[in-house]
């Protein structure tokens, strides 16, 4: 009786760590994680210490000392392929409590990051739907696309210009090469350019990237030689300014009422010094088309500009400007994909309304 | 009429004069206009208020000189308010310039309450690549901070002892006037699920408020308001206590706010009157 | 022709190997992904000596015009003090490289931002009136924000600021996520007609 009683009364509090341990997924190798519970019955703990061996005998060696209920712990820089043994140790109150031993577990390299496979999908999708306008407009299919207000006053913009005999300001943004609003803007101003050789107009580009410098001098030389015009290009038009973002902003407003630039772009990333930049154009009375992916500079330009590009507009801008149909099919394959999400969005709203959740753990 | 019609075109040089001597005067004059608490800032309070002494928590310079007079009274408050509920506070700095500003607020903050450098507090100072920190933490402060600040190894400061990673930290506050909070959440809160809160200037606050939504921040102090609402929740509690008031340097700062707010709200006001008188006469 | 074609083969390759990086966390990507990490400070390092140098020729040329002559005087004058008072006296703590940085451009930069302040006040003064709807709308949020966020606004109806809070969180937020996707779209468009080709006015058309 009294036997039974005890196995009874040990079995209650025998500990049931559940320790498990696996190969740390989607990892360049050299980890492997470890979960457990903390057993029944242990209320107040004073340690938590965590073993490691090379083999289940031992000798086990202590990795780590927690002094609270930790139930996760990642262990790093191991060798990968080798065999790893770990237990858990907990010391509630004098009484220690030991968990069975987990392994033999191998710490591996990924070729493949599993937490990814939504977004490849989506990519792959997007992809495809891509190609599928392009080689639709290369097959002769005409596309509708919407006029965007700002693009279309580009045009009278660089005439105002040159009317009244003033440069033209370009600023490609206040950020990096990797930047791709950077980029955008960079090919709009390779438009812009070709536009102003048939002009004649003068483009000044003050830029504070160096990389960004040295990328938008060579696109507006060679934008100039392609208009056929090469004798236009003014190498003193395209200059670095410096990388303080403030001091950046005083040298452009310092250009533009030098200058007195007729006409003000600023296209591409940009960041509190947004709407210095466009009170001071507004100021000298200038023609301005902002256009940004920033999402918080937005209003300061729509407020202080003639014409804003709001966030994908900007992307879209040099498809516009172009006129060639396979550039402009890309359009369509954006609108095609927000239709695409914005469906999706609505049915995980539904469902997540009607309390299904298969949909949302699809993401 | 005509009144308003010349309220309604003012040349910008006035407004700028209007509103300079808006932000001028009650920093000369304080107004002492009350705060109201909102939410965001109430939750961080009430965090480090309901802390077991002897907690820790993490607070790290994110920000420079260039957003000293939003963020600086943030840091000082909250440290303040640690102090003087006995948590432990950790600093370091990802922002290389502004190491020596967490060691102006630590100095002047500690003699304030008379706290020890390692047993209440310590400063690990600065440590570049803050991805590569902020995952290092999680795993072992030793290995990413052998040393504080001034060089004493961390093994011999009694308050580290049982201080290796996230896990014994309660709360990890960034104050910033850039992206850092964002990285705290993607890197300390995703990975470890380390607790995080932000204090940043009142520009970057609109990026942030997703976080708040998403429960990715505990709570945060947006701007000048932000800092001007801790100020006063801590003025109270040190009143509470019987310590000296310190100088309100926000709640000030947040009178000069307030006024050019209503000098802001009172040209829109003139400048549609005269807007609307104009459409009149057309017709 | 090879001119042409060579960039848009670089691209074409770089650009196929960092999408199929992202989705491999073994070694071999992590280190390939650290060597472009290298490049890329690599080239950045030549640009600042190009970017230095076009700052130095534009303002030399400049001299010669007496409208922008004071100006340039001044740009190339502290470039190079600061620069000597750098590379001759060091830029530790207590140098004077460290005192002019922060008593002349921290000064400067804070004054450039605190601009912003008297900008915003004209911005709206001009811009937000009352011409239709839309406007009336934006007009009014505004004007909830305004008075929600300062403390006033709690006095006069502590609802105030609750709704104040709702608009930034709830209909902005909203406009923003809306924005922001149609950005991400256009970003990847525009990175694959890169990589593909298709977009070639990066390389002045």
């Amino acid at each position: 009786m009294g036997v039974a009683l005890l196995l009874f009364l040990l079995s209650q509090v025998s500990p049931t760590f559940n320790l498990r341990a696996v190969d740390t997924p989607n990892d360049a190798g050299g980890s492997i994680t470890l979960t457990w519970q903390i057993p029944g019955g242990l209320e107040h703990i004073d340690r938590l210490e965590i073993y490691r061996s090379e083999s289940p005998e031992g000798p086990f060696e202590k990795i780590r000392t927690y002094l609270s209920p930790v139930t996760r712990f990642q262990d790093m820089g191991l060798e990968n392929g080798k065999n790893y043994y770990y237990k858990v140790v907990i010391t509630s109150g004098g009484e220690t409590v030991e968990s069975e031993i987990a392994g033999p577990v191998i710490a591996r390299p990924q070729w493949f990051h599993k937490g990814r496979v939504t977004i490849l999908f989506g990519v792959l999708i997007y992809t495809l739907i891509l190609l599928y306008f392009i080689f639709s407009a290369k097959k002769g299919k005409e596309l509708y696309l919407r006029p965007i207000a700002g693009l279309k006053a580009l045009d009278e913009a660089i005439g105002r210009a040159t009317e009244m005999g003033k440069p033209i300001l370009y600023v490609p943004g206040l950020s990096t090469i990797s930047d791709v609003a950077t980029i955008a803007s960079i090919n709009i101003l390779s438009h812009v350019t070709r536009k102003i050789a048939e002009y004649e107009t003068k483009i000044i580009v003050p830029n504070r990237n160096p990389v960004v410098y040295t990328v938008t001098r060579e696109v507006v030389k060679e934008a100039f030689t392609s208009a056929g015009r090469p004798d236009l290009f003014d190498p003193d038009s395209v200059f670095y300014v410096t990388d303080s973002q403030f001091g950046y902003a005083a040298a452009v407003s310092g250009i533009m009422i030098r200058e007195k630039t007729a006409t003000n772009l600023f296209l591409g990333m940009f960041w509190a010094e947004s709407l210095i930049l466009a009170e001071t154009g507004a100021s000298t009375g200038a023609i301005q088309i902002a256009g940004t992916d920033a999402v918080t500079q937005l209003p300061f330009f729509i407020t202080a500009c003639d014409y804003t590009l709001i966030g994908e507009e900007l992307y879209a801008a040099s498809a516009y400007l172009s006129k060639e149909p396979v550039l402009r099919a890309t359009l369509k394959g954006q609108d095609a994909m927000k239709l695409l999400l914005g469906l999706i969005l609505i049915l995980g709203s539904i469902f997540g309304l009607f309390g299904i959740t298969w949909f949302q753990k699809l993401f | 009429m005509k009144i308003i019609r010349v309220l309604s075109t003012l040349d910008r040089r006035i407004i700028f004069l209007l509103v300079g001597l808006g932000i001028l005067i009650p920093l000369l004059k304080p107004l002492g206009i009350p705060e109201n608490i909102t939410p965001p800032v109430r939750d961080v309070y009430q965090f480090i208020d309901t802390l077991p002494p002897g907690s820790a928590i993490l607070m790290s310079v994110d920000y420079d000189a260039s957003v000293l007079p939003e963020v600086h009274p943030m840091f000082l408050s909250i440290l303040r308010h640690a102090m003087l509920r006995n948590v432990k506070v950790i600093g370091i700095a990802l922002n290389p310039a502004g190491v020596g500003l967490g060691v102006q607020a630590f100095d002047r903050i500690s003699k304030e309450f008379g706290k020890k450098y390692g047993e209440d507090y310590v400063y690990l100072g600065f440590k570049p690549n803050f991805v590569a920190t902020m995952l290092g933490l999680g795993e072992e402060i030793r290995k990413v901070f052998p040393t504080d600040y001034y060089g004493t190894p961390l093994d011999s400061l009694p308050m580290m002892k049982e201080i290796h990673s996230y896990r014994d930290i309660a709360l990890v506050i960034s104050f910033s006037g850039a992206g850092y909070p964002g990285s705290w959440v993607a890197y300390a809160y995703s990975r470890y699920g380390q607790k995080v809160a932000a204090g940043v200037t009142a520009v970057m606050a609109a990026d942030y408020y997703p976080f708040l939504q998403t429960g990715q921040f505990i709570g945060m102090l947006g701007g000048m308001k932000g800092a001007a609402e801790y100020e006063d929740l801590v003025n109270k509690l040190l009143q509470e206590k019987g310590y000296k008031k310190p100088m309100p340097f926000a709640i000030k700062g947040m009178d000069s706010i307030t006024v050019v707010h209503l000098l802001i709200i009172i040209f829109i006001i003139l400048g549609n009157l005269g807007y609307f008188l104009q459409k009149k006469e057309v017709k | 022709m090879l001119q042409r074609k060579i960039p848009l083969f670089i691209v074409f390759v770089m650009g196929f190997l960092m999408t199929v990086q992202f989705y491999i966390p073994h070694p071999v990507s992590q280190t390939l992904y650290k060597y472009v990490l290298d490049w890329m400070n690599g080239v950045a390092s030549m640009a600042i000596v190009l970017a230095v140098g076009s700052l130095i020729m534009h303002h030399w040329r400049r001299l010669k015009k007496p409208e922008f002559a004071p100006y340039s005087a001044v740009a190339l004058v502290s470039l190079f003090f600061m620069a000597i008072l750098g590379f001759f006296f060091g830029i530790g703590e207590g140098s004077l490289f460290q005192k002019m940085f922060e008593n002349v451009q921290i000064p400067l930069q804070a004054t450039m931002f605190s601009l912003l302040a008297f900008y915003m006040a004209s911005a709206a003064y001009r811009a937000f009136r009352a011409r239709n709807l839309e406007a009336t709308l934006l007009l009014l949020s505004a004007f909830i924000l305004m008075i929600g966020i300062i403390p006033l606004g709690y006095y006069i109806h502590p609802k105030i600021s609750d709704f104040a809070l709702w608009i930034l969180n709830v209909p902005n937020l909203a406009a923003k996520r809306g924005i922001m996707i149609g950005v991400g779209l256009g970003m990847m468009a525009t990175s694959l007609k890169i990589i593909l080709g298709i977009e070639r006015n990066w390389l002045g058309g």
